[in-house]
């Protein structure tokens, strides 16, 4: 792929990138979320069309208008979120859309015949017969796979495939990459994971910010290296600069345990404490339980074991309304689904947790001349544009609108006020003006807890950095006494092997 | 009075009954399979309806005998097939409110019949009565076997073998062929049959026309065996209930078959109850309302999950990722 | 930004405008086609609707039921509900008020007319508490429910009436005159209709709803779940409990339009073959008036001068029944556009969020 780009509206997701893979590797793309990797192998796998660039494949230049053409041309693609029909079989979804005939109807029998023997080839190990539904993740998986190889792909891609899999099943998979390499097949693993691309790649292509930055033999690197690239170093700006003065503890949350619908634990005995006058950030990549974890404490979510204290009342498993009521607030990271009600007005979304408390609202009935004085305070002192009090939040930018559910949620001057990824999708002026208010709440003495996937901000702002993986917080460090390497290594679980750059000292005052 | 003998009553009465909802319903699972939410089935029956009547009133003029109500029958289905594509431009290419569009259908076509009735029959507000309608008949050699015969080869007319064969062939197509694994994977995960290549709009156009081609039959078959003539209330709640069919039927055309069958078992027990002992003594109105009662039971899990295709009612936007 | 505000809300208002008018213009094609005169039928339907005090009466009969049904589907609309269950709520309010009127013959007629009405409600709110409990609890859609309660509805209330309170023809006895809704005045007034007081108890209905809706805590809610559920439920509110309540209220609303039939329309109820019909014209009447009170009341008056206007058609030898089409294909046109603004909506909001 030749100085490819593709833009979005008001996005670069690929800004003149080159990858070139060779026959029989394993090549891996590496950036991290939003990086624009998963857009790259669109690309290629001809689900989105490019706005500039080249394609060569085999030698021969190639234009890719859809997922058939790419089969054609032997690129399969075995994606991060599976593309498999629960009820039908393994069988039937490998199938799909390419059914051996007999006659009228679909040859089951030469079908079965086949899967079973591409997946005797591979080592690949499924049930030709099990419904989707009825298999473990693993096995998913490797069906995903069998049906690039069903379709003759000597490229495929690979997108975040360890994301969901056990230990276990990710050395599984690691096996199966090296024996389809064996026979002559070619890779590209697209992962943020360092320890999976120092396991099984031949070389690694950094994505970064919709740029490729390097191309390295893995074998001439290491996992402090490529973090850093991944990461890289930009612009700095808020920092908190001042002295750290924690109070007592605010949240304390002791060996939490929470399931989600399969039963598998995606909160693994977690603890974490939160102190009054402090931000404490979680850093971690996207899936490891950070989104779970906050709608566990706002009581979004069951939890089936350990406890969350606020202020040292017991607040596990309580009612949404009752945490909010008892100091607690919410910056939610999906604004439009979970933050506002799009179709109501500025005014009215300012009270979507208070409207029914005086002075909004008096014997059941609204007081909307209440609700407006309070919107129209809020979106002054919050410097949030928009025409009116009246105007539907939908109509305001994303950076408004975030603002507005900031007013709201830190207005309420809540013990402690979660953020979840509060700067998403905003610019340079709405991410400043956050995090400046998230420092005020740290100063009048509130606990904030800072969830992020962008490692600047959380390095930035917070007191102490807590990363989660895998459902824990493995280790918590000083962002002064750390660096944007060691981060990274912790986020991709590469364990620390040695230093004292803790901040647990802190935790033994 | 012997068990065979109310056996005798009752199954003739059932499957009359029956049929047309068999039909419609065989025409819902298309529809529904490939991810469209039809509760327009009711107009596509009343489209059929009026052409049954209409047709076999017109190829009788023309001296075509008792071979009226069967072609009848054919232009029926096309009709409605024809019919349903408002519902699926509005539906897949549009993107409406499945239901909403649904509903609309259903005025639509009782405007739009009811008024063609007066324009072409001198504002009169039905139709005539058909001459040839298609008789409850005995199947020839069949019906002389011992004990079988007499139960299941009397007096049953012949669109309700057809009725259950196609449930057979329906079954067939659906789960046998490449195109009834497509269909129903653009019902259950059409972002996955997108990345397989698979036309997702194309299919689900496929699937609604079929419905309303299945749901013509069912109208145009209810006017031709049951009631001979068409008019405003001809058809009323035969849709629905083929819907509610579909649903107890688990999606499934076997299933719909079964449904539809004891949904005709149900109604015939209402009106041959008089002359069975035992049922006497219930009142009419449990077996009225018993296929209603039970669809909301079985929906509710009590009888069996009744899990409807994964995709349904949500309009497919391609490359939201 | 305030340009695009305003005419957001103007192109609102003008899409219920657009399809009466487009399905007034296919109505008129239709009668061009089949050899009519449109000019003369819509003139005549004019005429009858406004300019004759016994028409005039009739068409607010037939209003007043059709009021409180749009109010019945545009408040669950609202609420992000889909109540097809008009027709049965109905059926069930008009044989509770009627049952009540007959059993409360000495109360002055200052309470029995409440008391009557507020048993349809309960009724009705009733039916609508069996598919609001259903979907909150088991993720039953209201569509499949609330009709399947339809035909429930339509067969028991025949098998009351049958074995409880039967009287000669088919229907049940006649209320006392201290449940009736009718009087004299009105029927002076319009020349021997049978317009009756109903008129006000929907009315009223058209404002209970609009303040329900708008100036209480509990309707703040229910537009919020029925606009989004997420957000509601992250805002710590109670979205089954929502579900549940929004269902039980447009329920009263039917089974209040059906009270203002037997107590004001007929001063009975019969058998029923069939449904009313007010039940799915209220779908029509919601869409129409965007379901807002106030659209839901003009709307409705459309279709009540249509329908009723439409029996002058019938003299210049037009089947009335073209009503019925173009009725139909104003809700098709409708519907349709809501797609147009909701695509614009989409696109808008694709925008926000890269």
């Amino acid at each position: 792929m030749r100085h490819i780009r593709k833009e979005f509206p008001g996005i670069v997701a690929n800004d003149d990138i080159t990858l070139q893979v060779e026959k029989g590797e394993i090549h891996a793309l590496l950036g991290e979320n939003g990086a624009g990797k998963s857009t790259l192998m669109n690309v290629l796998f001809g689900l989105y069309q490019p706005d500039g660039g080249e394609i060569w494949v085999k030698g021969q230049k190639v234009k890719i208008t859809g997922p058939n053409v790419a089969g054609d041309l032997g690129i399969g693609m075995v994606h991060q979120h599976f593309m498999l029909v629960d009820k039908f079989t393994v069988t039937e979804n490998i199938i799909l859309g390419n059914e051996p005939r007999s006659g009228v109807k679909i040859d089951l029998k030469n079908a079965r015949k086949r899967v079973k023997e591409l997946s005797e080839k591979y080592g690949l190990n499924v049930d030709p017969d099990q419904k989707i539904r009825d298999i473990s993740v693993g096995m998913q998986q490797r069906v995903e796979i069998l049906k690039t190889l069903y379709r003759g792909a000597d490229i495929l891609i690979f997108d975040e495939p360890t994301a969901v899999l056990t230990p276990h099943e990710i050395q599984e998979l690691i096996n199966i990459m090296k024996r389809l390499v064996n026979e002559g097949k070619s890779i590209i693993l697209i992962t943020h994971k360092l320890k999976e691309i120092m396991a099984c790649a031949n070389r690694c292509t950094v994505i970064r910010r919709g740029k490729a930055i390097a191309t390295v033999n893995v074998s001439e690197t290491n996992p402090q290296k490529l973090a850093s690239m991944m990461v890289g170093r930009d612009v700095v700006f808020t920092r908190n600069e001042e002295p750290y003065n924690p109070g007592k503890d605010v949240l304390v949350i002791k060996d939490l345990v929470v399931e989600d619908a399969r039963k598998v634990k995606v909160i693994d005995h977690l603890n974490l404490t939160v102190k009054g006058g402090e931000i404490l950030g979680i850093a971690g990549v996207d899936g490891n339980g950070q989104t779970e974890l906050i709608e566990a404490i706002t009581g979004l979510r069951k939890v089936s074991g350990g406890t969350i204290h606020l202020n040292g009342k017991d607040i596990t498993n309580d009612r949404t309304r009752r945490i909010t009521e008892k100091g607690v607030s919410h910056i939610p990271e999906d604004r439009h689904k979970h933050g506002l009600v799009l179709d109501f007005s500025i005014g009215d979304n300012m009270v979507l947790e208070t409207y029914y408390q005086k002075p909004f609202a008096r014997g059941g009935l609204m007081r909307f001349d209440e609700i407006k004085k309070h919107a129209q305070r809020l979106i002054k002192e919050f410097d949030v544009r928009t025409p009116s009090v009246d105007t539907p939040a939908r109509a305001l930018s994303g950076g408004n609108q975030q603002k507005a559910i900031i007013a709201r949620e830190v207005d309420r001057d809540p013990d402690l006020l979660i953020a979840s990824q509060p700067t998403r999708g905003l610019d340079v002026g709405a991410i400043e003006f956050i995090h400046k208010r998230l420092i005020e709440q740290r100063k009048k003495g509130k606990a904030v807890l800072l969830v992020s996937l962008e490692l600047d901000e959380i390095m930035n702002i917070s007191d102490r950095i807590a990363v989660i993986y895998d459902g824990k917080i493995i280790d918590i460090l000083n962002p002064r006494e750390t660096n944007e390497e060691e981060i990274g290594l912790l986020m991709a679980g590469h364990k620390l092997t040695g230093g004292t750059h803790h901040a647990e000292s802190h935790e033994k005052q | 009075m012997s068990l065979m003998q109310i056996l005798e009553i009752i199954i003739p009465s059932a499957v009359l009954s029956a049929t047309p909802l068999i039909f419609t319903a065989l025409g819902g699972v298309f529809s529904e399979r490939s991810g469209v939410v039809n509760i327009g089935l009711e107009g596509l029956m009343i489209i059929g309806a009026f052409v049954g009547a209409v047709f076999t009133i017109w190829f009788e003029h023309l001296g075509l005998g008792a071979a009226s109500p069967w072609l009848s029958l054919v232009v029926a289905a096309i009709c409605g097939g024809l019919f349903s594509l408002l519902h699926a431009l509005a539906c897949v290419t549009f993107r409406a409110d499945q239901t909403v569009s649904g509903v609309a259908i259903n005025f639509l076509a009782l405007g739009l019949t009811v008024f063609l009735v007066k324009k072409l029959f001198q504002g009169s507000g039905q139709t005539p009565f058909i001459d040839y309608r298609i008789d409850k008949a005995n199947v020839p050699l069949l019906h002389d076997i011992p004990i079988i015969g007499p139960l299941f080869f009397s007096h049953i007319a012949y669109t309700s073998y057809v009725a259950i064969i196609f449930s057979f062939l329906v079954w067939y197509v659906i789960y046998k062929t490449p195109f009834g694994l497509r269909l129903r994977s653009v019902g259950e995960h059409p972002m996955a049959a997108d990345t397989l290549g698979i036309n997702v709009s194309r299919m689900r156009y496929i699937g609604v026309v079929l419905s309303g081609a299945f749901g013509g039959i069912g109208g145009a078959v209810y006017v031709v065996t049951i009631a001979t003539n068409f008019g405003p209330t001809t058809i009323s709640g035969q849709g629905f209930l083929a819907l509610a069919a579909m649903i107890f039927g688990k999606w499934n055309p076997i299933g719909a078959l079964g449904a539809a069958l004891f949904f005709g078992f149900a109604q015939s027990l209402s009106i041959t109850g008089e002359s069975i002992p035992l049922l006497k003594e219930v009142p009419s109105v449990y077996l009225l309302i018993a296929p209603y009662v039970l669809t909301i039971l079985a929906l509710a899990g009590f009888v069996g999950r009744a899990e409807a295709p994964k995709a349904i009612g949500i309009p497919y936007i391609k490359g939201r990722r | 930004m305030r340009n695009l505000m305003k005419s957001n809300k103007l192109s609102n208002a003008l899409i219920p405008v657009i399809s009466v008018l487009l399905g007034l213009i296919a109505g008129a094609v239709i009668m061009v086609i089949s050899g009519y005169n449109p000019a003369s039928a819509y003139w005549s339907i004019f005429q009858m609707v406004f300019m004759d005090p016994y028409y005039a009466g009739e068409t607010f009969v037939t209003m007043i039921p059709l009021i409180l049904s749009g109010l019945s589907v545009a408040f669950a609309f609202r609420t992000g509900l889909f109540n097809i269950g008009v027709e049965g709520q109905l059926l069930v309010g008009w044989l509770a008020s009627v049952a009540a009127a007959l059993a409360v013959p000495d109360l002055p007629k200052i309470l029995a007319i409440p008391f009557c009405i507020l048993v349809a409600a309960v009724a009705g709110g009733l039916w609508g508490f069996i598919p609001g409990l259903l979907k909150a609890r088991f993720h039953v859609h209201e569509v499949i429910t609330t009709i399947m309660m339809n035909y429930i509805a339509l067969h028991m209330t025949n098998a009351i009436i049958r074995n409880f309170l039967f009287a000669k023809g088919e229907h049940t006895p006649v209320i006392p005159d201290n449940a009736s809704l009718s009087s004299q005045f009105l029927t002076d007034l319009t020349t021997g209709s049978r317009l009756h007081w109903g008129i006000i108890v929907s009315l009223i209905g058209a404002f209970v709803m609009w303040f329900l809706l708008w100036r209480t805590t509990k309707g703040f809610e229910l537009r919020a779940v029925g606009y989004n559920p997420d957000a509601s439920r992250y805002a710590g509110m109670n979205v089954n409990r929502n579900i549940i309540i929004s269902l039980v209220i447009a329920g009263a609303f039917a089974g209040a339009a059906g009270s203002t039939l037997g107590l004001g329309t007929y001063h009975f109820m019969t058998i029923n073959g069939d449904f009313t019909g007010i039940g799915f014209d209220g779908i029509a009447v919601a869409l129409l008036g965007l379901n807002t009170s106030f659209g839901v009341v003009l709307a409705a008056y459309l279709f009540a001068a249509l329908e009723t206007g439409g029996i002058s058609m019938q003299s210049l030898g037009i089947p009335n029944d073209l009503v019925q089409v173009i009725i139909a294909l104003i809700i098709f046109f409708v519907a349709s556009s809501y797609i147009i603004k909701w695509a614009m909506a989409r696109l808008k909001k694709g925008g926000e969020v890269s």
